[in-house]
């Protein structure tokens, strides 16, 4: 194992680190920390293990740790919220802007297990690997990240707005 | 085999993990039930639509500041970086120099790449404050355990208290053809020394003892036995050729 098999994970990292925290610079910054600690701890990596889980679980341990240090609540104001997509149609460019919204009203351990599932394919047993969690809830937090995804695309759940009796 | 159809089937299913002895019996329970159906098929473009969102990253240019990441934090400081870069150049430049000369530049190519690497090892970590070994000394029998398995043989840091240095702990470096060992020693004077060593250096020169120096950094190498080392520091020549002097000696009584 030689650092380039880490550097050719480089892009599948920062797609993953996008989701995960959505704006631009922070998540490189998180994919630079990634990086850092998997090339200073290389050796012990299993080679038995697969690379990219084990990637992934450094990234989401440092992001994890960040945010316990920064004592980080889940909120975010309207100029946090990510910018347009480029890439997309004019017109299903907001459903997709919708989504990527969406996605930071999840609960951090459902937008991980979501991402690494529906967005990097990790199987259920690297997912579980990834974030050192047994399978059975790895399949758990799918099932209420899908649920609540659902909801939040339908406008049906908005619990972070209280209603304010004037 | 019929048990019943699960969520977590559901989800398989949706995300192609399902196993294929199990695919037909979810896609005929499926077909009974249009409203689990239309589930899936929701679960499905959820994903479908998080690849349309991010999977442009995957095409933008990675920026400059991520791919020396491996380097970039531990070499920030100037001087480190111009010694790297120095040492990495005289590495090109001596191996199209060698290879005009030398007709025959392969064993001792590989004895003369010791002390450049070596030195290149003592540039990065010598100035580190935080983390300038992995085990310490205070785990020093894991250390040796450690690099003895990595190594493929036994490895023990020469002791050189006695002269006024004390083993900081070790790390491994990738090397051309495997691992290497870096040892690392201080003394109170802040002084550091590092003892580069090589699994996988030829045999062939015996145990001639050599200098170099190397953009600054004074450089003792030998080859012994299985391993090739080299002894880094920028304490003169004289008092280097001392410390190597005692860590031969330790080493060939090993």
């Amino acid at each position: 194992m030689d650092s380039r098999a880490i550097l050719a994970e480089l892009p599948r990292l920062r797609r993953y680190a996008r989701a995960l925290v959505s704006d631009r610079a922070g998540a490189d910054d998180l994919v630079q920390d990634t990086l850092e600690r998997a090339l200073n701890k290389w050796h012990f990596w299993q080679r038995e293990r697969a690379l990219r889980p084990w990637l992934f679980s450094i990234m989401h341990n440092l992001h994890v740790d960040g945010r316990r240090r920064d004592g980080r609540v889940e909120f975010r104001d309207g100029e946090d919220l990510p910018q347009p997509i480029q890439r997309a149609e004019q017109f299903d460019a907001l459903e997709l802007r919708d989504l990527e919204r969406a996605l930071t009203l999840l609960p951090l351990d459902q937008r991980e297990v979501l991402l690494l599932v529906g967005l990097e394919d990790l199987s259920y047993s690297e997912v579980a690997l990834a974030l050192g969690i047994p399978q059975g809830t790895v399949m758990s937090r799918l099932s209420r990240a899908r649920i609540r995804l659902k909801q939040v695309l339908a406008g049906e759940s908005t619990p972070q707005l209280k209603v304010v009796k004037p | 085999m019929n048990s019943p159809i699960s969520e977590d089937d559901l989800h398989a299913y949706a995300d192609c993990q399902l196993a294929s002895s199990r695919l037909t019996q979810v896609e005929a329970w499926l077909a009974a039930h249009p409203e689990r159906r239309a589930q899936v098929a929701d679960w499905r473009s959820q994903s479908a639509n998080l690849h349309r969102v991010y999977d442009n990253v995957l095409d933008e240019p990675v920026p400059a500041r991520l791919l020396p990441a491996a380097n970039a934090r531990r070499w920030i400081d100037g001087r480190r970086v111009a010694a790297v870069v120095w040492l990495t150049l005289g590495t090109v430049i001596g191996f199209v120099l060698r290879a005009e000369i030398v007709r025959d530049p392969l064993p001792s190519m590989a004895v003369a790449s010791l002390p450049r690497q070596a030195a290149v090892a003592h540039a990065v970590f010598v100035p580190e404050v935080r983390h300038p070994v992995e085990v310490g000394s205070d785990q020093e029998a894991h250390l040796v355990a450690w690099l003895s398995k990595r190594l493929g043989a036994t490895l023990k840091p020469p002791r050189l208290d006695e002269v006024g240095y004390r083993l900081i702990g070790g790390r491994l470096l990738p090397g051309e053809k495997g691992e290497v060992a870096q040892f690392m020693y201080e003394n109170l004077a802040h002084n550091r020394l590092t003892l580069y060593v090589r699994p996988d250096a030829p045999n062939t020169d015996g145990a001639a003892f050599r200098y170099a120096l190397e953009d600054g950094i004074d450089v003792f190498y030998w080859i012994d036995g299985r391993f090739g080392y080299a002894l880094s520091g920028s304490t003169g020549r004289e008092d280097m050729l001392r410390l190597a002097t005692l860590v031969y000696q330790q080493q060939t009584k090993q």
